[in-house]
């Protein structure tokens, strides 16, 4: 039987130009074990070298802007969980703070460095990702089981003061939805506690370790010229060597009040993406330092504070907590009210940014004065900078443009919208 | 830098293809006439003063309620040395909606055109490769324009004044 099937002749007839052609063409992706997420690249490959490449995107793609076009302002919130999901709560403040940009809410120093904290936490959360799966596709996938450990306190901790993990929709217009509980703080200060033992030992075994700085060093890089004029912002471009970042540039949510530095690299390669990244994870980890040490400062302070976790102007923007909900009829309506939109916002225009995991995620909103955003834009920062990547790998080894995508850390959820 | 600045230097190279100067939360916005996008682009980037070498964002809007001029193109451009920020809009007739590419400028302007050609019909003249992005290649309509609607026509609990409008 056997026989027969390496004996049959086939009849297969090829076009005259790909029996000519000296090249191979490869499908990566759609669904491939090493592209981590929905990316088709269909590339032309001589051996080993990638010649060319040309990316196919947008099968993930669920028409957000559209759909908030008809979605309250409170609504759209859990959309922008499913753009960067390694980090939506960065998402969601950056969604809520447009709209306080909008109405010119002004938070309680409280608040903002409450969000700050949750914040960084889902900046290391991202970071961890990218970095490890950077180490999984070299082959290392030791360092991998170490960090997820971690980033699952991260989301235990999310958990813990909105009640989900991935999808967060955490915080609400002005605010929290309630304080942080006792035992989110006790988680908090756990982790503060136990992950710089994990990050060194992470770094241990690979920032120095040879087979991995073989493999990333000068594997897809780019100019710092060419990564600006492709839109980079973010981690990507700092490893390029351009050390912008919006908390610094553009401060929001009290940034401005911390002390941190921004780390950069200089051939913007994947090893470069990758050190950047890790030491703005042991940043994220300081400012969060920072951040408890303020917070712990202004309730001694002011005792009073303690229970401060949204604005009190945001007070009609504000859902009730949810026992008043059931129980209390103002309550009721009031939910009801806010969830169907029935405030108005005013009119204008709005630009706002905040620094994402993966770069510099902005929010283009023109209100109308009605009940849902007239237009609504993201700006996806992996969007932006994926149309580099071609110009990354072209020339280089197939294997490199695998890391180079990783390295890259674009999310399929923020690059197709 | 400041607003000012920016606003009479172009005032001064390209004083009447601008107009409606607004500053809406600190974010000058100015208006330019859509046949000279390109020359007024390529001013921001090449001058030695103004600098605005950085493309964040690039997107349309459509207002149906504008005669003759129902598509907007909205730049958002950087000053990353001075820290500033500038908005760009050109309006196009929905009928003829041509404008030409800033790709050659920005590399980064390439899919974000491209993105707003496959959601609002804009032709951008001059692009590398103008087809659909994140739709399927066989549509032939423009989703995000706003004639379009989300919701089930149907329904009259989704109706334009439960939202505030009309």
């Amino acid at each position: 039987m056997s026989d027969q099937i390496t004996h049959t002749q086939h009849h297969i007839k090829l076009s005259e130009e790909s029996l000519q052609k000296q090249t191979t063409t490869l499908n990566l992706g759609p669904t491939h074990p090493a592209t981590h997420g929905v990316f088709q690249n269909i590339m032309e490959i001589d051996g080993e070298r990638v010649i060319k490449t040309e990316q196919t995107v947008g099968y993930i793609h669920r028409a957000f802007e559209k759909i908030a076009e008809r979605r309250p302002y409170y609504q759209v919130t859990p959309l922008t969980d499913r753009l960067n999901y390694c980090s939506s709560p960065i998402n969601n403040m950056g969604w809520h703070m447009t709209i306080e940009k909008l109405l010119g809410l002004k938070l309680p120093k409280r608040v903002e460095y409450l969000r700050v904290i949750i914040m960084e936490l889902s900046r290391i959360a991202d970071h961890l990702v990218c970095n490890s799966v950077v180490a999984v596709d070299t082959g290392a996938l030791t360092p991998f089981t170490y960090v997820f450990q971690f980033r699952e306190k991260i989301y235990e901790i999310f958990e813990e003061v909105c009640g989900s993990r991935l999808t967060t929709n955490i915080g609400r217009v002005g605010g929290f939805e309630r304080n942080f509980s006792v035992a989110s703080i006790e988680k908090l200060h756990s982790f503060v506690e136990t992950f710089p033992k994990m990050m060194k030992e992470f770094e241990n075994l690979l920032n120095r370790n040879r087979i991995f700085m073989d493999r990333c060093i000068g594997a897809g890089p780019i100019s710092a010229e060419r990564a600006l004029n492709y839109g980079f912002t973010g981690p990507n471009l700092r490893a390029a060597g351009v050390d912008y970042d919006v908390r610094v540039a553009q401060p929001y949510s009290s940034y401005e009040d911390f002390d941190f530095k921004i780390p950069v690299g200089t051939v913007g390669d994947v090893y470069d993406r990758y050190m950047v990244r890790n030491d703005e994870m042991w940043e994220s980890l300081s400012i969060i330092k920072q951040a408890i040490t303020k917070i712990n400062k202004i309730e001694a302070e002011f005792p009073d504070q303690k229970n401060v976790f949204y604005a009190p102007e945001a007070d009609h923007f504000h859902i009730p907590p949810k026992q008043d909900v059931y129980t209390k009829m103002e309550a009721l309506i009031f939910h009801f009210k806010i969830i169907m939109g029935e405030i108005d916002a005013p009119a204008g225009e709005v630009y706002h940014s905040v620094e994402g995991g993966n770069g510099e995620l902005g929010f283009y909103l023109i209100s109308d004065g009605g009940r849902t955003p007239y237009r609504l834009h993201f700006r996806r920062p992996c969007f932006i900078y994926y149309q580099g990547y071609p110009e990354m790998v072209e020339g280089g080894l197939l294997s490199d443009a695998i890391i180079t995508l990783s390295s890259l850390n674009v999310i399929a959820g923020e690059l197709d919208a | 830098m400041t607003n000012e600045i920016i606003k009479n230097r172009l005032t001064e190279k390209f004083g009447e293809h601008l107009s409606g100067w607004e500053e809406p939360f600190g974010l000058l916005t100015v208006n330019v006439a859509a046949s000279m996008n390109l020359k007024v682009l390529q001013f921001l980037f090449d001058d030695e003063q103004l600098r605005f070498r950085f493309m964040t964002d690039l997107t349309g809007v459509h207002f149906p309620e504008r005669k003759g001029e129902e598509l907007c193109v909205v730049y958002h451009l950087h000053n990353m040395v001075d820290g500033i920020r500038l908005r760009l809009k050109a309006y196009v007739p929905v009928e003829k909606p041509d404008i030409f590419t800033a790709t050659k400028l920005y590399s980064t302007a390439n899919w974000m055109e491209r993105e707003t050609y496959d959601f609002f019909g804009i032709n951008f003249i001059g692009h590398p490769n103008l087809v659909r992005i994140l739709n399927v290649d066989d549509m032939d309509y423009f989703p995000m324009r706003k004639e379009y609607e989300m919701e089930d026509p149907t329904r009259r609990d989704k109706d334009d004044e439960m939202f505030g409008r009309g």
